[in-house]
């Protein structure tokens, strides 16, 4: 368990080992400036947030984070500024559009559309096509008739 | 059996339809962002020129006639790369509007001097204060910007003959 402790340790110091040295008002300021700089991504590399590239753009928008929150805004108001000039790319987590409504419910979509088309076959099948057809039908009787008639 | 045969080539049908899709998406890059901008005028700002120091410049230089504007720096290779071009469409006639992206001003000027100099205004943004307003994110980009001052189409990557007459040149000489 200690082990354990020990190694979550040394992978949280490594991971805010990127943050720079910044000074705020609050814990509050604080806690919204790694809130915000997870949750920013940046667009020259596209796979990390804000806090964890090295790239001149993210040290860029770390430092326009740092002075939007050391200003008193809150996590709306910075979350806008940097989506009114760079999209809602900037955003790990954007906002409902109707683009991301089409990803969230297409397989919504294609499970009750599949599953109304597999209701419908099955009744098909049951109702309309006849297990035995109709020539055979009579054939059938005379048959049954017959073993009928050869058991007695 | 028509409904059979329906129902067997219903898969190719799909494939067939989402073809179209494959293909865009094969052909685009997925590193090259849509500007939020496009439609909007070019921000706010005051910066100096690159050379005369006492020499503001704000928005109103956008305003007038279509143009480029070409954000660029010394460190950027790619920079160095459509520079080239640069000058052969200023030498076309096409106004191009320079924006040096936290850069040096003593490496910028050398280097206007020793490769030509595009640009009808340069600007000097050494902190990038422009170029966050914009949404750069990498150098170079180009912004295409109609006589009211909207941006109408940013380039993101280098300029050269190629992409200026397909994707650019349309474009800007569509522009009023």
């Amino acid at each position: 368990m200690r082990v354990l402790v020990f190694l979550l340790g040394l992978i949280s110091s490594a991971a805010f080992a990127a943050i720079d040295v910044y000074e705020f008002d609050s814990e509050q300021q604080e806690a919204l400036f790694r809130e915000l700089t997870q949750e920013l991504r940046c667009p020259k590399c596209q796979n990390n947030n804000i806090a964890d590239s090295n790239a001149g753009l993210a040290q860029d928008l770390r430092e326009k984070t740092y002075q939007l929150v050391k200003q008193g805004n809150d996590k709306q108001q910075v979350l806008d500024y940097m989506v009114d000039r760079y999209g809602n790319f900037v955003r790990y987590d954007p906002p409902l559009t109707p683009a991301v409504l089409i990803l969230w419910l297409s397989p919504l979509l294609v499970i009750v559309f599949g599953g109304i088309y597999l209701l419908g076959r099955n009744r098909n099948s049951s109702s309309n096509e006849p297990l035995v057809e109709e020539g055979e039908r009579e054939r059938l009787a005379k048959l049954i008739e017959q073993t009928e008639r050869d058991k007695q | 059996m028509n409904k059979r045969l329906l129902l067997f080539l219903l898969p190719l049908i799909c494939f067939l339809a989402i073809i179209p899709f494959f293909k865009s998406a094969l052909n685009s890059d997925p590193t090259e962002l849509e500007s939020v901008l496009v439609g909007k005028p070019v921000p706010q700002f005051e910066l100096q020129d690159i050379y005369e120091l006492d020499k503001q410049h704000h928005s109103n230089i956008f305003e007038g006639e279509p143009l480029l504007l070409n954000v660029w720096a010394t460190w950027c290779p790619t920079c160095r790369a459509e520079h080239e071009f640069l000058n052969t469409l200023a030498e076309q006639g096409v106004k191009i509007i320079g924006l040096n992206y936290k850069d040096d001003r003593g490496k910028a000027i050398n280097w206007l001097a020793q490769l030509g100099n595009p640009y009808v205004i340069n600007l000097y943004d050494e902190k990038g204060l422009l170029a966050l307003d914009l949404g750069v994110y990498g150098a170079p980009e180009t912004y295409l910007i109609d006589s009211q001052g909207i941006i109408r189409y940013r380039h993101v990557g280098d300029v050269n003959a190629r992409n200026w007459q397909q994707e650019l040149a349309p474009i800007f000489s569509a522009m009023e």
